[in-house]
């Protein structure tokens, strides 16, 4: 199953693109997803990163189907 | 007023309401219409507070404001912060509603509302619930300027 990957607000717009799949032949970590579906080297400072809908780590891995999402800070209320 | 998403919980007698928003509302008849609904004999102190558009932010003129945010995620960290609100305080009931979407200048973004017995807890649990909208929950405002859009960095 593919590894579906989100962008939102700034970043989004920077990146020019909202959402795209991946099909990754071997496990990756959340920040080998960015390098892949971004095309950066490196995870910017002020870039939050979030598995399945939960806050998580650039370190934590990424299993088959899951939902990566990578944005700003939020700015809400 | 037109509800992207709505959430309502009982948890251990705790009574906790939370929404999305699509289109402009009145939080004083939503937070009215709300209240009806509750029994304000048990409720000694109630905290609200209210986020408004501003037609001005850093020396711009803002003419209009899009509110982003991430479908699924959003709702969880909304849901999330009424439970913690709600195990760190002792409230009878906490409301949110936020606005998603584009939004004009002195419409309402947000109302945050929290009952119980005293105010101590009303204000603390008030308090926290807008400090988690300005830190965790996601959401993303940008402002359109005469000149451009420029997306906001935490408040």
């Amino acid at each position: 199953m593919p590894v579906t990957v989100k962008f939102f607000a700034g970043l989004g717009e920077r990146l020019q693109r909202r959402e795209i799949s991946l099909h990754p032949d071997k496990p990756l970590s959340a920040l080998q997803v960015w390098q892949e579906a971004a095309q950066e080297d490196e995870l910017p400072v002020n870039v939050l990163v979030a598995i399945n809908q939960t806050y998580a780590k650039a370190d934590s891995m990424v299993k088959d189907g899951d939902e990566v999402g990578f944005f700003p800070p939020v700015s809400g209320g | 007023m037109a509800t992207k998403w709505d959430f309502s919980l009982r948890l251990a007698a705790v009574d906790m309401h939370a929404e999305i928003i699509t289109t402009a509302f009145n939080p004083w008849q939503a937070l009215a219409d709300y209240e009806s609904r509750l029994d304000l004999s048990k409720c000694g102190g109630n905290a609200v507070f209210t986020g408004n558009m501003r037609d001005h932010n850093q020396g711009d003129e803002v003419t209009t404001l899009y509110l982003d945010h991430y479908p699924g995620m959003t709702e969880k960290y909304l849901q999330q912060s009424l439970q913690d609100a709600a195990q760190r305080w002792q409230v009878i009931d906490a409301l949110i509603l936020h606005r998603a979407g584009s939004i004009s200048p002195g419409e309402t973004i947000v109302l945050a509302a929290a009952w119980a017995a005293h105010r101590e807890p009303a204000f603390a649990a008030c308090r926290y619930l807008v400090e988690e909208l300005k830190s965790r929950v996601p959401f993303w405002k940008k402002e359109q300027l005469k000149d451009g859009g420029r997306w906001l960095n935490p408040a």
